[in-house]
């Protein structure tokens, strides 16, 4: 809820560093940026602007080289890779471009994978990751691998996987770079649905000015810089 | 989180059956060489012990001159014994059980149309006891026939076999040289040496009988004693030493002129060779379980550049770098304990099958067993770690990123 007294993400003066002397790329310079639970936000920019560097540092895969990053109120910046894979275990869902399922598994099997890793016994896992599987549409499928289905069944899979742990964000990058118009309308869907009913926040990297229109809010980058942060009026193809 | 690891590495196993399989087939074949290898290394040996008993229990030989003879050995010009010594042995010695002289000739065995070249050999009644060595059928020489050089002789199983056939041979008259003697009894059958003679070809006549009318002289070649049971054969050959310096006028710091052979001693000496030659073919295999060790690492290094992606995937979800290290360390030791069940079952087949051809016994030797399993354990987890640790230290981004 926007205007609530601790937000979920919360950037102020971020920057990222790569390389040394002059050989250094500044990929990010500064940027604040709060995302309040519940929130729905397209990030979008050209390539080299600093979008993926943010979503990285925003997923606890990577960490600023400068300012500071809190995550509901608790510093990320000085944590240790464990306790980033920890807040990413139990805080965070991701969805890829190339969707990353493990192949020769069973769409079942992977959307088990975050549980496994949370210790959370065989039969709860089980019935979580079939519920999870329902919720993207795909109940039925459980059994099949990753080869045996469409380009946007995988995708749900790997929706699937990033909610089946309760997140409190779901990253999407690039999530229907890889996907045709008609099948990237079903994923928009399933996401907006997620955002809408489940509540979950969800930060979603883009470049297709039509996919970042179903959001509620389009942050742009440009050079390492926040370019524009403006309120959208999502689109309601239905 | 050792249980869950456990689970992840067994569906990677699953997933990749045929990678899995080039991984342990190293392991495999190394661990089944070391089983089969010393499986035949120990039914030889333990071929070679029986071998040895057969010859007969606490047997002590002694022999006219020194080493085993040959070309320039002094045997020939040492003198011999004579039933003299043999009498002193059964006299002045200690836990001796059964004394007999021993005198050799070759000769030409022949009854009706068969004839057979055999070994002859002169001795008394007591031979079959120091041998321990039953009659078949039949019995001992006499007192009388001893005496009087009497022309009858005992056969073995093998001349029995070649003269006679199934016919019944006590009783009957063979020849051997010009001799005609009557064949009083039959000796069972003992099978070859462990030096791969035919015990069975030979034919007992009294000692005098050879002497006086065989060989025409009156030496004993050789003198056999078995100690009694429970009696150190050792102390037994030191007497017998002591006894022939004194009776062969040897001056003390002289060399002996005869040899006094324990078949005990010779029979650890042979166990012992074939002990040290069951090591190095172990030797020669392990180094094969470890080739097979370094073919695990190889694959697993391989695998962690195929796998960058998922390892990405799985870091993202949020597993630890420990929880990836685990995953492939575990991944790697299932591996390498699979190849070495089923390496030790091939090995223990193959064991099996050469066992039989080579017509030892096969012996299973648990404790190789349980040592090659755990080396092939040991195997996936020094060459499985390298692996296993880089793919816990791959950067989450950068892992997510490789194509």
């Amino acid at each position: 809820m926007p205007g609530s007294p601790t937000p979920v993400i919360d950037l102020s003066q971020v920057t990222k560093i790569y390389g040394h002397g002059e050989g250094e790329v500044r990929a990010l310079r500064g940027i604040d940026l709060r995302i309040h639970s519940g929130e729905f936000v397209a990030v979008m920019g050209p390539s080299g602007s600093g979008k993926s560097t943010c979503m990285n540092i925003l997923g606890c895969l990577d960490t600023p080289t400068g300012g500071t990053y809190k995550f509901l109120g608790v510093p990320v910046g000085t944590m240790n890779a464990d306790q980033r894979a920890l807040l990413r275990r139990n805080y965070l869902g991701f969805v890829f471009q190339g969707f990353n399922l493990l192949s020769r598994t069973t769409a079942l099997e992977n959307v088990e994978l975050p549980l496994v890793y949370r210790h959370v016994p065989k039969e709860q896992r089980r019935a979580m990751a079939r519920k999870a599987l329902q919720e993207v549409g795909l109940g039925g499928r459980e059994t099949h691998v990753p080869s045996e289905l469409s380009g946007g069944q995988q995708q749900r899979v790997a929706i699937a996987r990033a909610i089946v742990s309760q997140p409190q964000v779901l990253f999407a990058d690039e999530p229907t770079g890889n996907l045709d118009t008609a099948t990237s309308i079903d994923i928009m869907k399933l996401l907006t649905s997620l955002n809408e009913q489940r509540g979950i926040t969800i930060a979603m990297v883009t470049h297709e000015p039509d996919i970042a229109a179903w959001t509620r809010r389009v942050v742009r980058f440009r050079d390492g810089h926040i370019e524009s942060d403006q309120v959208n009026q999502p689109v309601r193809e239905l | 989180m050792f249980a869950n690891a456990i689970v992840l590495a067994l569906r990677e196993i699953r997933r990749n059956v045929l990678r899995s399989t080039l991984t342990i087939l190293g392991i495999v074949i190394g661990v089944g060489a070391v089983i089969t290898m010393v499986t035949i290394g120990e039914g030889a040996t333990a071929q070679v012990q029986a071998d040895i008993q057969k010859l007969g229990s606490n047997l002590l030989q002694v022999f006219r001159g020194q080493g085993f003879g040959g070309p320039g050995g002094a045997r020939s010009s040492s003198p011999p014994f004579s039933m003299a010594d043999v009498e002193a042995i059964k006299n002045e010695i200690n836990g001796v059980r059964a004394v007999a002289p021993s005198a050799n000739t070759s000769a030409q065995a022949i009854y009706g149309n068969a004839n057979w070249s055999t070994m002859v050999t002169g001795t008394d009644d007591q031979y079959i006891s120091v041998r321990d060595w039953p009659l078949a059928t039949g019995r001992n020489f006499s007192d009388s026939e001893l005496r009087a050089g009497a022309a009858v002789c005992i056969i073995g199983a093998t001349v029995q076999r070649e003269l006679f056939g199934q016919e019944d041979p006590i009783g009957v008259s063979m020849r051997l040289r010009n001799l005609s003697c009557q064949i009083v009894g039959t000796l069972s059958a003992k099978g070859q040496s462990g030096f791969g003679q035919d015990q069975d070809d030979l034919v007992l006549v009294p000692l005098r009988t050879l002497q006086r009318r065989m060989v025409g002289n009156a030496d004993v070649n050789s003198i056999m004693v078995s100690a009694r049971e429970g009696v150190s054969t050792e102390k037994v050959q030191a007497d017998l030493e002591r006894l022939m310096r004194e009776r062969r006028k040897i001056r003390p710091g002289a060399d002996d002129d005869f040899n006094v052979r324990d078949l005990k001693e010779i029979s650890s000496a042979m166990t012992a060779t074939t002990r040290v030659l069951t090591t190095l073919l172990a030797a020669v295999a392990a180094v094969s379980l470890l080739v097979g060790g370094v073919g695990i690492m190889n694959i697993m290094l391989v695998s962690v550049t195929e796998r960058t992606r998922e390892i990405g995937t799985r870091l993202a979800v949020g597993a630890m770098a420990r929880d990836v290290l685990l995953q492939f360390l575990i991944e790697a030791v299932t591996l390498a304990a699979f190849g070495g069940i089923i390496g030790i079952a091939l090995g223990l087949a193959a064991g099996a099958v050469a066992t039989n051809a080579f017509n030892v016994p096969f012996v299973l030797n648990v404790g190789i067993v349980v040592l090659s399993f755990a080396f092939s354990a040991a195997v996936g987890i020094v060459f499985g770690y390298f692996p296993a640790r880089r793919a816990a230290q791959l950067d989450p981004i950068e892992a997510l990123r490789h194509e």
